[in-house]
């Protein structure tokens, strides 16, 4: 008995003299996916090796449900440390509730304006002249991920773009192997569609109905267009019994799919499996026909505590953050691309590489979470999960859908 | 004043009842009116949010999900719960172990029970594989996966887990019954499954409106477990209520429309508490 109370007590002294000379802070995210997780190990060692202790609290929930947790924390008193959101429309209520803990003087200290390329993320984290959130890295969804393996089965080249893609569907499916990869979530077709439409309709088009809202565009000959394209790519996809977006890549990387239109993040799973850009895959971003990436991506926010020393570890975490040795190492097993165009990116993959070439020519387009508000995202989400899974749904009733969501957007 | 103890004792049930359960829900009727999105506010604007919510595919798709999983579930269970608490009631051997089988469904959660039905339905290793490996090749049995179907997979799922529950509180409405009932029809020469039918069941009617109510209960807030077997799919063809409720207030950050659905479900609700509170209390007076 007296051992225990002994050891009792070691431990709680050694608990506190820990937290008296490094500060703790939990840290809330939604990175459990392999590549993901490597990549977020890196934060962490960063953090602790500064001094100060990371607590992991990752989510399994993905996005979507992550998000609607970690909102709900915060709104209800128990803020944690620091959490990432998507920057984009997520956080302005907060904001506006006085919720999240303003980071100007860490960003003018840190000079942030300067070196966050393209200014377009730290413009996302501006509420009012305010800087919010310290964005982590650039991730876009534009990209058709192929598997080698599962083209040489069948017999044919690794197509260029997508209607070459679609071109070879069918001696995929002769192979035995599904030609498209796609998850049966909501975000996933939702994600797919956009892809498509940047890929089929081009630039204008897309502005005009996700930035100006147009309905008239929504309802038109280019949009018609988009919509048989994804007619198109859900025949090719129907047979997919798959719910998770990984799951759909490791069957790229096995070469069980012949394609998966997913966001850069695919890139870490080909790389956690020890797979080489343009050996074992190629990637095309825009789907190799409109090569442009949006410029979406994920942020640290950090909800307002009332101990003075986690603020004060808070600023650091976000200085910490835009560092270009934090941004080196996060970026490269995340597979997403840096936030600041003056980082050493030698050992970056093929698909880096191309993605970087796009950022430099300054082909992005906003996020689509930049551009709508939640409440749209969600009814565009139902909107397309039911039109990917249910083929008795023609396109014109989806495109007639679709335009009425256009035109209720905001 | 009688009772004065009482009377004070009961204070933080009355405040518990008028705060919690009429305050919030008046609160939440009166924000369904206006078009709050992430925090609430006060602008009013009408129908409008009911407008939306019947315009939704979803939500229709919904409700009718709902219907077919309340009707069904409320028939199959109450029937087989009935049918095993009769069995049991035959004086079997072994009768506690049997018990204890049927309710054990009962005992795991909505999550744990949708995740084992997910498995044992999912082509690719739960029944239909086994089938297949045993000389059914052509066997398809993969309801999950098919729109049309979905909703009676979700529905074996809950069966499984809520009728061991009725059938316990059948089996203690059966023991309920006097003895001397049984002698007498017995005496009369009247078969067994006709005294049930005209004599214990009619007998057993409170038994019955008991578990009318726990299962449509259930029914009304069905949503971990379509969460854990299909998500709302294939598509949104496994949707519920609840889940709409939940998606839009904190995915889709409208608590506008969110309001809006449970208000929906709060007149559903009410549409089935109704007639229950007129049979218990309004039935007596009859009598």
């Amino acid at each position: 008995m007296k051992m225990i109370k002994k050891l009792l007590a070691a431990a709680v002294l050694t608990g506190l003299s820990s937290l008296s000379s490094a500060t703790e802070l939990e840290v809330s995210h939604w990175w459990t996916s392999g590549g993901e997780a490597a990549a977020v190990t890196e934060l962490a060692k960063a953090f602790d090796a500064s001094g100060d202790k990371w607590k992991d609290s990752a989510i399994a929930a993905g996005g979507g449900g992550a998000a609607a947790i970690i909102i709900s924390r915060i709104l209800g008193g128990d803020p944690m440390g620091a959490t990432q959101l998507n920057h984009g429309r997520d956080a302005e209520e907060l904001i506006k509730a006085g919720l999240l803990q303003d980071l100007t003087d860490v960003a003018e200290k840190e000079n942030w304006r300067e070196i966050i390329r393209p200014s377009s993320l730290l413009d996302s984290c501006t509420f009012e002249g305010r800087i919010y959130c310290a964005p982590v890295n650039i991730h876009s969804p534009q990209w058709l991920w192929l598997s080698h393996k599962a083209f040489k089965d069948a017999g044919i080249p690794v197509p260029k773009n997508w209607s070459e893609f679609i071109a070879a569907a069918p001696a995929l499916d002769k192979a035995g192997k599904l030609p498209l990869a796609v998850g049966q979530q909501a975000w996933q077709s939702n994600l797919t569609f956009n892809a498509i439409t940047i890929a089929i309709s081009g630039l204008e088009p897309w502005k005009k109905v996700y930035v100006d809202k147009n309905a008239e565009v929504a309802g038109g000959e280019e949009f018609k267009k988009v919509f048989e394209a994804a007619d198109q790519a859900r025949k090719i996809s129907a047979k997919g019994k798959m719910q998770d977006w990984n799951a759909a890549t490791a069957m790229v990387i096995k070469g069980d799919a012949g394609g998966q239109i997913m966001g850069d993040w695919a890139q870490g799973e080909f790389q956690l499996a020890g797979q080489v850009a343009g050996e074992d895959y190629t990637c095309l971003p825009g789907l190799g026909v409109t090569e442009m990436i949006s410029t979406g991506g994920d942020a640290f926010y950090f909800p307002v505590l009332k101990d003075a020393e986690q603020t004060a570890a808070q600023k650091r975490l976000a200085a910490l953050i835009i560092q270009k040795d934090t941004q080196v190492a996060f970026n490269l097993k995340k597979g997403s691309l840096p936030i600041r165009g003056d980082v050493d990116l030698e050992t970056a993959n093929d698909c880096m590489k191309k993605g970087i070439k796009i950022l430099a020519g300054n082909n992005v387009l906003p996020d689509l979470s930049q551009v709508i508000s939640a409440d749209t995202m969600s009814d565009l989400e139902d909107l397309m999960v039911e039109f990917w899974n249910d083929p008795s749904m023609t396109t014109e009733e989806a495109q007639e859908r679709f335009v009425k969501v256009i035109a209720r957007a905001d | 004043m009688k009772n004065l103890n009482a009377k004070i004792a009961s204070i933080p049930m009355i405040f518990t009842a008028l705060v919690i359960f009429v305050g919030c829900t008046a609160w939440t009727i009166y924000h369904s009116f206006t078009n709050s999105r992430l925090l609430p506010n006060n602008n009013w604007v009408g129908f409008d949010q009911y407008e939306r919510l019947w315009d939704t595919k979803r939500w229709i798709v919904s409700v009718g999900n709902l219907a077919i999983y309340g009707v069904c579930s409320l028939v199959i269970s109450v029937i087989i719960g009935f049918v095993l608490a009769a069995l049991l009631d035959r004086k079997i051997r072994f009768e506690g172990v049997f018990r204890s089988i049927f309710l054990f469904p009962f005992a795991l959660s909505f999550i744990v029970t949708g995740l084992v039905w997910q498995w044992i339905l999912n082509p690719e290793f739960g029944v239909q594989k086994v089938l297949q490996s045993l000389g059914w090749e052509n066997v398809t049995f993969d309801p999950l996966y098919n729109p049309d179907l979905v909703i009676y997979g979700i529905l074996i799922a809950g069966i499984w887990q809520g009728s061991g529950l009725i059938m316990c509180v059948m089996l203690a409405g059966l023991r309920g019954i006097d003895g001397d009932i049984w002698k007498a029809t017995r005496v009369d020469g009247i078969k067994t499954w006709k005294t049930y039918i005209f004599v214990i069941i009619p007998m057993m009617k409170p038994v019955f409106v008991t578990a009318l109510v726990l299962i449509a209960s259930g029914i009304i807030k069905v949503y971990d477990l379509v969460l854990a077997q299909t998500s709302g799919g294939p598509g949104i063809a496994s949707e519920v209520p609840a889940k709409y409720v939940y998606d839009k207030m904190f995915n889709a950050q409208n608590l506008g429309q969110g309001f809006a659905a449970s208000t929906m479900m709060l007149v559903s609700v009410a549409i089935v508490l109704i007639p229950w509170a007129y049979l218990q209390f309004g039935g007596k007076k009859n009598d």
